[in-house]
């Protein structure tokens, strides 16, 4: 970072700091406007989903209920819309930007194809997910709540390879012990439950609204037994046990009963970083660098308004999960612990994803 | 008969909901709306639920199903139109279309095709519909069966299509396969991520190339340059000599090959990770493979468009077995699709195994709504089809700007980038040169489509082979060599051997003259320097990557292969040999008026323009002075063609909110809406 732009960071952090003495005054009214919620993935992944459900609940409650359309900017990972999102600038506050972990790991693993600054942006909204391992029926009966004697087995898991969200799974299997080959190149993870009952994947996991979706019936049915979740966050940013699965133990528990797996030091710490970027923090809607502080607030107020909805805990059940959403300072605080890592942590993954996959970001 | 006594019950129920009044009016509105956005090729089902999607929000299940179903079921019947009257394939369903229908429209007899075509279409709707209603209660053990290794067998039946679409010189066709498959490859790796013929400094190569692209360069592009060299129109003297009363009856004589071409796309449409893509080349192959005189294909056979069309339709109601009893979709629309579904009523309808169990109603009224959007679809595209034939009686000059500015939009949907419309011009200069020198062009499309399923499954299918190898000999064989597998091995030898022996009646791009050696040899070269390039690309892969290196490298190895022999044959054989064919010699494009350069130049200025000014600017110049200068128009009629084609334009982009190719001149400006 250049020395003006640090002094306009300082400039425009002055400024809000005023803005939020002054009371707020609701002025900003998008009556007739067309807001452009833009996604840097296709029509059909789980992004589009999110801001899909999102966009007609948003335009009810931002003032002067402006229409909001998805657009979707599909290419190089995701790369390309974040590239294109960090040179747009504040006009009229009609752009929206909504990133996914796809988003978030390119930029913290030092992908060549990220030109762009999480930290330039301004959240105002942040919702993530979980996640759930499951084994199949024969492994998954030696499964006592650690992985000990799952030590000697080899498994085999369809994966969309190991910088994707995959890292979270495969970095948490590795230090149970467990020897897991990733079978690289499926398209979503539902490819990968499908090889897995098929019984070609012996190990899968699911994000919980795939898990809720399909898999839980495998488990009610006897051929798959769930392993673990990848936990969430409490208020402390302690993992605790999944809100959505409080029956099923977190990743931390079984580590902690698995001979040999530290939830401390530096492997624990890298791990946790990406956890973090991947699952509670995974979606984020943004709003270019330079949003003055009343179009912020008029965001901020809108996606709180639609949390508090009275339906909104059913329709978000199926559609986004049962899991907190962020907004204002809350929707802040997240995205800077979605999307920082210490050099360390960086350093770690990107040296185990080049040891154990030869995977190299350079 | 367990099942027999819950399905029947529910099949009453389906019909109950979609007999009301209001949902056969959503299904008629979905309907009408999906034929609209079909017209414009490459843009398909995607953008037109994508624009419904926000009226799903609580909307009342069966209807909201109804008008999405209504859309998505007729965009592969109405792109039917532009592939037979214009050549232009608008999704993967109209590829092997393409090959008869549009010979067919050449000759005079468009009508007739299209109205072959939308039978088979309704009639394999119809079948896919009454198959799955039986089928689909049983779909889940016969799904499941499908592994690796079995998808696999599948798709390189599909390549083995390869055989029958070879042309004249068996090698050609498989070069032409071989260099399809290579240009597939190019990108960013699906197993390790390592980049083929790209760089991260070229983002845009590093997601490879679009299908809709390849298709539009590979077909499109060609036909429209070759006639508007010859500037005359489609149907050649500019009549339509066949009804569409010919085309049913055509269907009629043909009904047992379209029965089996819809039985083939339900059976490939279910199986989930292959998705249309092979169908409808299969399809083709079996119509070319049961058919005595196989003279005519290429050449305006109607059952080389009764085959694929009577799949295409059928293959979407197989696609809803893996899109509603696992929960994967089979394409883009239904992945959107199973978004929408989760927007409906109260939320609680959720696509995935519980959904046999708990609402096989809707489950029955998805597919007969399937079944009902077909028929009224198919029923106002026959109806429409005598006028629309009309079409290729204007002279074609009057017609070619807008079929550029058609697929110049539509290879921009595909990626909204500029480099959209570079890759869209280089690939039409390959796909021009593949048919003056009588490559075939289909082995071409057949190798890229086929490309990454073939290295995908083959690397997966490999993998876990070996681990089950190393557990067990007995059990890695099991693995491999499934009764499925045996089954496909079989058929595809077969078809690969009578492929063979019949691929030299099969002229995919017609009778081709042979001239002198020079031409033909040049392209060889290049082709031949590209894959050496390819290659030593590939090679560098580090070996821990070997997955994604492996399937360039044998692929490349064998299409060079194939080149250097025809170097040495060229070599070797006279001039006036087959294998020196070339369109430039004798024949249509021979005697042109208007060369392919100063042609090609037009749809070159187009993209250039576009560089610089954005595209509505340049669109416009392009319409102004094509038609003064190349048409000849008189000032009134360039004028009011202009507005319209702008119109056009400006009105179906702005319905389904998309947006046009900016310039530089939009980089430093900031202009309002559509010039932005």
């Amino acid at each position: 970072m250049n020395n003006s732009k640090l002094t306009s960071t300082v400039a425009a952090a002055a400024l809000v700091a005023a803005g939020m003495a002054a009371p707020a005054i609701a002025e900003v009214d998008f009556s007739g406007e067309t807001i452009e919620w833009v996604i840097p993935f296709s029509e059909t992944g789980g992004s589009a989903k999110w801001a899909n459900f999102f966009a007609p609940l948003l335009s009810e409650e931002l003032p002067g209920n402006p229409t909001v359309v998805v657009k979707f900017m599909p290419g190089a990972g995701s790369t390309k819309g974040a590239n294109w999102f960090q040179e747009q600038v504040h006009e009229d506050g009609t752009v929206l930007f909504g990133t996914s972990g796809s988003t978030q790991f390119p930029y913290l693993l030092d992908d060549p194809r990220v030109r762009y600054e999480y930290s330039d942006w301004i959240p105002v909204m942040a919702s993530g997910t979980g996640g759930v391992a499951y084994l199949n029926a024969e492994d998954g009966a030696k499964f006592d709540g650690s992985a000990n004697a799952l030590k000697d087995i080899d498994f085999i898991y369809g994966s969309q390879g190991a910088t994707r969200l995959d890292l979270v799974p495969l970095l948490a299997w590795e230090m149970l012990g467990m020897n897991v080959e990733p079978v690289f190149g499926i398209k979503g993870r539902g490819d990968g439950r499908l090889m897995f009952e098929r019984g070609e994947a012996t190990i899968d996991y699911q994000t919980s609204s795939g898990y809720l979706g399909a898999s839980a019936d495998l488990v009610a049915s006897g051929t798959a037994v769930p392993m673990m979740t990848w936990g969430a966050l409490d208020e402390e940013g302690n993992i605790v046990r999944d809100p959505t699965f409080p029956e099923i133990a977190s990743f931390k528990e079984v580590c902690e009963a698995t001979d040999g797996c530290e939830t401390s030091g530096e492997q624990w710490d890298a791990w946790k970083a990406f956890f973090v970027a991947g699952f509670p923090v995974q979606k984020i809607a943004f709003l270019p660098a330079g949003t003055p502080d009343d179009v912020k607030q008029a965001y901020s107020d809108a996606f709180d308004a639609v949390r508090k909805r009275d339906d909104f805990a059913t329709l978000a059940a199926l559609q986004v999960g049962k899991y907190p959403v962020f907004v204002g300072e809350g929707a802040a605080k997240a995205t800077v612990a979605g999307t920082t890592v210490s050099a360390e942590a960086k350093a770690f993954v990107q040296n185990w994803l080049q040891e154990a996959y030869g995977v190299s970001l350079n | 008969m367990d099942a027999l006594a819950t399905a029947l019950p529910a099949l009453g129920d389906a019909w109950a909901l979609i007999l009301q009044p209001a949902v056969l009016g959503y299904l008629v509105l979905g309907v009408v709306m999906g034929l609209a956005v079909g017209v414009f090729p490459g843009l398909g089902g995607i953008a037109g639920l994508s624009l419904l999607l926000p009226f799903m929000f609580g909307m009342d299940p069966v209807m909201g199903l109804a008008l999405m179903i209504g859309m998505v079921a007729v965009v592969p019947t109405s792109d039917t139109f532009a592939s037979v009257l214009m050549g232009i394939p608008g999704s993967s369903a109209s590829q092997a279309t393409v090959l008869d229908g549009f010979p067919l429209a050449k000759k005079g007899q468009a009508a007739r095709a299209l109205a072959a075509a939308f039978t088979s279409s309704l009639f394999g709707g119809l079948v896919g519909a009454l198959f799955l209603t039986l089928f689909i209660l049983v779909a889940r053990p016969i799904v499941l069966a499908f592994g690796l290794p079995e998808m696999l067998m599948i798709t390189i039946l599909g390549l083995s299509m390869v055989a029958v679409l070879a042309g004249r010189v068996a090698l050609k066709g498989l070069a032409a396969a071989g260099l399809g498959l290579m240009i597939g490859t190019i990108g960013e790796a699906d197993a390790g991520g390592s980049l083929r013929m790209a760089t991260y400094d070229i983002p845009y190569l590093t997601d490879g190339l679009q299908l809709v692209i390849v298709g539009l360069g590979v077909f499109a592009v060609p036909e429209i340059v070759s006639l508007l060299r010859q500037d005359r129109s489609i149907a050649k003297d500019a009549s339509l000599g066949a009804g569409w009363m010919d085309g049913v009856r055509d269907w009629m004589e043909n009904k047992w090959l379209s029965v089996r071409c819809s039985l083939i796309g339900v059976l490939v449409g279910i199986i989930p990770g292959l998705g249309g893509s092979v169908v409808d080349w299969i399809a083709y192959g079996h119509a070319v493979q049961t058919t005595k005189d196989k003279s005519n294909f290429g050449k305006g056979e109607i059952r080389g468009v009764i085959g694929p069309e009577s799949s295409n339709n059928a293959k979407e109601g197989g696609g809803l077995v893996p899109t509603l009893l696992f929960g994967i979709p089979g394409s883009g629309s239904m992945a959107i699709f199973i978004g929408a579904i989760a927007l409906l009523g109260s939320g609680d309808i959720e696509v995935g195994p519980s959904m046999l169990r708990d609402n096989l109603d809707i489950t029955y009224s998805i597919v007969w709504l399937l079944a009902l959007a077909n028929v009224v679809g198919t029923l106002l595209c026959i109806a429409a089809s005598g006028g629309i034939a009309r079409l290729t009686t204007i002279r074609f000059t009057y017609l070619a700007p807008f079929l550029f500015m058609l697929i110049s939009f539509a290879a921009f949907q595909s990626g909204q980038n500029f480099e959209d419309l570079l890759a869209l011009l280089a690939i039409g200069l390959i796909g021009i040169f593949l048919r003056r020198f009588d490559w075939s062009r289909p082995a071409f499309l057949i190798g890229f489509v086929l490309s990454n399923p073939v290295e995908k499954f083959s690397n997966q299918a490999f993998q876990i082979a070996s681990f089950r190898f190393r557990k067990s000999f007995e059990e890695g064989m099991d693995y491999i060599f499934s009764p499925i597998v045996i089954i496909l091995l079989i058929v595809t030898v077969v078809s690969v051997v009578l492929g063979i022996r019949q691929a030299k009646s099969i002229m995919a791009e017609g009778d081709v003259q042979s001239g002198s050696k020079r031409a033909p040899v040049v392209f060889l070269l290049i082709i031949m320097a590209y894959l050496v390039t390819a290659l030593v690309n590939a090679h560098m892969i580090p070996d821990y990557n070997l997955t994604d290196k492996i399937v360039p490298l044998v692929v490349g190895g064998i299409a060079l292969f194939c080149c250097a022999i025809m170097l040495v044959q060229m070599m070797l054989r006279p001039e006036g040999n087959v294998i020196f064919a070339d369109k430039e010699v004798s024949g249509e494009d021979a005697e042109a008026p208007y060369g392919l350069w100063s042609t090609l130049a037009w749809f070159g200025g187009l993209i250039l323009g576009t560089f610089f000014v954005g595209f509505i600017l340049a669109l416009l110049a392009f319409l102004l002075s094509f038609l003064r200068l190349r048409a000849r128009a008189g000032w009134a009629k360039t004028l009011i063609l202009t507005a319209c084609g702008i119109a056009f334009m400006c009105l179906m982009a702005g319905a389904l909110n998309r947006d046009f190719p900016p310039g530089l001149l939009q980089d430093v400006t900031n202009l309002p809406w559509p010039l932005n």
